[in-house]
């Protein structure tokens, strides 16, 4: 019992209690049903919107959006923080003008975005990488400011200097921040792709989950929510374990330096 | 002598200045080294030994004078001579392995095929007996064979100059002597030339063929002395024999009294002292 109640299976089996709070709720008529569908209808929504192929039309689209938009921020936003850690000049000259971009909440810009990139994907990708290019940048920036001076003399004792210095040395060493901002990117590009469907769009999940309830087609919404807590507890497990794969050296060196 | 030196330090002068101070490390060192010997470079701590081999590693400008390689001005890292930091657990690349550690070096500084890498990084593995750590990460490994990792990805670069700041400071007794040893045998077997910096005087003397004593700073060299003793040489007898006793007076004597520590007749006393070193 003991080891149970340590385990994440008590997590789960909180899960599990919820939802049969949630179908007991509806079927007893605790919340008024008409809005608030029975647990069991929504998956069986779910369900019958996967086999029927609904829900990965709408999901493809999104799914491309987002990782157009979040590879294309994370691009930039690796390279300029790069550029930023590493030369003083770039540095000053950028950081002023990222501290003022940095604290606008995406939506507002939503409508610039339109006037200019109409409501298309050109949008939404736009929308996407500008919000998750950010925390990239500035943890690829803190990731460059950290690297040890000994590795990059050392670098040097072997002539090793410039873009070669950044790719063979910098980045690796960066890499740790690199990935910790890019976790928190993928969370934001999650969230801005949603938000870019809502607004406007004529496919996608966000646009999906909109219409069903334009419709009053409530278990579709749901089922359309829940979706996305699937896609975005995936998509974190699969980032979690590239990191686990890649930084596998950072997680032993730092163990090692802590005995 | 020969009109030429094969490295020559001439009159190096270091001032650092930070924040509007300005800080004079060397005044005006001048040191001419010959091919092949093992010169050890003592002195009292913050006297400016890691900046002067700093310098004649080309990673740092000096503020006055020159060091010059076969006659050659060094202004950057030459390609004749490697710098072995004294940080070796922050010098070794953490994502590598220690394969990818040793050839690393070679990989920039030579044009080899991947063979060729191959072959040069396991003979160096093996030269410092590594066999069998190859596919370790350096953080796996204890301190002395991080040392011999670092060690051996300078000597795969098949420098002629070895420079060594402090390298054996940071590890227990024993080690230490197994790295001195090592460092004997590859001075020998590959007939390199040795520049070591170190605070511990018995190991200046036991290791080199000349020992030079750094004033305080503004460091000046204050003594100059040639050691001969007979090589091989031995952890037990060599310390033992009357030369090596009267090498160790001379230069405690001449430390301690720059720190302090005695005065007077201070290299009478140095003997009696040598817990303080
Ligand atoms: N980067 C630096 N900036 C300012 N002062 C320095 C710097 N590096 C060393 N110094 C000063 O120069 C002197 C010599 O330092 P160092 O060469 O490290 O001495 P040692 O290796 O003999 O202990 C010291 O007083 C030290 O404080
Ligand atoms: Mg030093």
């Amino acid at each position: 019992m003991k080891r149970l109640l340590a385990s994440r299976w008590l997590g789960v089996a909180f899960i599990v209690a919820l939802l049969i709070l949630w179908e007991l709720s509806s079927a007893f008529g605790w919340v008024s049903s008409l809005s608030w569908p029975r647990i069991s209808a929504v998956f069986r929504a779910l369900w019958e919107i996967s086999v029927s192929g609904e829900l990965f039309g709408e999901l493809w689209p999104s799914l491309w959006r987002m990782f157009a938009g979040y590879f294309i921020g994370v691009a930039f936003g690796v390279l300029i923080g790069l550029l930023m850690g590493s030369f003083r000049t770039i540095y000053s000259l950028l950081e002023p003008v990222t501290e003022v971009l940095r604290p606008i909440p995406s939506p507002a810009y939503v409508p610039i975005a339109i006037l200019f990139l109409g409501i298309d994907d050109e949008m939404k990708i736009f929308m996407i990488a500008f919000a998750s290019f950010f925390p990239v940048l500035l943890n690829s920036y803190s990731g460059v400011r950290s690297v040890d001076p000994v590795l990059l003399q050392t670098a040097a004792t072997f002539g090793v200097r410039g873009t070669r210095l950044l790719w063979q040395i910098v980045l690796p060493s960066a890499s740790p921040y690199i990935f910790t901002g890019m976790r928190i990117s993928l969370a934001v590009a999650l969230i801005v792709m949603v938000i870019s469907e809502m607004v406007a769009a004529s496919n996608g999940i966000g646009y999906f989950i909109l219409a069903a309830q334009r419709g009053f087609k409530i278990r579709e919404m749901f089922a359309g929510v829940v979706t996305l807590a699937i896609v975005g507890y995936a998509l974190n497990r699969i980032f979690l374990a590239i990191e686990n794969f890649v930084l596998a050296w950072y997680q032993g060196y730092t163990q090692q330096q802590r005995n | 002598m020969s009109a030429t030196p094969y490295l020559s330090i001439r009159s190096v002068r270091k001032a650092y200045s930070s924040h509007g101070r300005t800080t004079v490390a060397l005044g005006g060192v001048d040191l001419d080294v010959e091919r092949g010997s093992f010169v050890s470079i003592v002195g009292p701590s913050g006297c400016g030994k890691s900046t002067l081999l700093q310098i004649v590693a080309g990673l740092m400008p000096a503020t006055g004078g020159e060091v010059r390689i076969e006659d050659r001005v060094v202004r950057e890292p030459p390609p004749a001579a490697i710098y072995v930091f004294q940080q070796y657990t922050r010098s070794l690349y953490p994502w590598k392995t220690v394969e990818r550690n040793v050839a690393y070096g070679l990989e920039n500084r030579e044009a080899l095929t991947r063979e060729g890498v191959r072959a040069r990084t396991h003979e160096y593995i093996g030269l410092v007996k590594l066999d069998g750590f190859e596919r370790h990460y350096p953080w796996q490994l204890s301190g002395g064979m991080q040392q011999r990792v670092a060690i051996a990805r300078a000597l795969a670069c098949r420098p002629d100059v070895l420079l060594m700041d402090e390298p054996f400071s940071s590890v227990d007794a024993l080690t230490r002597v197994g790295l001195q040893e090592l460092v004997l045998r590859l001075w020998r077997e590959l007939g390199l030339t040795v520049i070591l910096v170190t605070h511990d005087t018995e190991e200046a003397i036991y290791l080199s063929t000349r020992v030079v004593v750094l004033s305080a700073s503004p460091a000046v060299v204050s003594i100059d002395l040639p050691i001969d003793l007979p090589h091989p040489r031995d952890q037990i007898t060599t310390r033992e024999q009357p030369r090596y006793l009267e090498y160790r007076h001379r230069v405690l004597g001449k430390l301690f009294t720059a720190e302090g520590l005695a005065t007077g007749d201070a290299a009478a006393s140095a003997p009696a002292a040598q817990g303080a070193a």
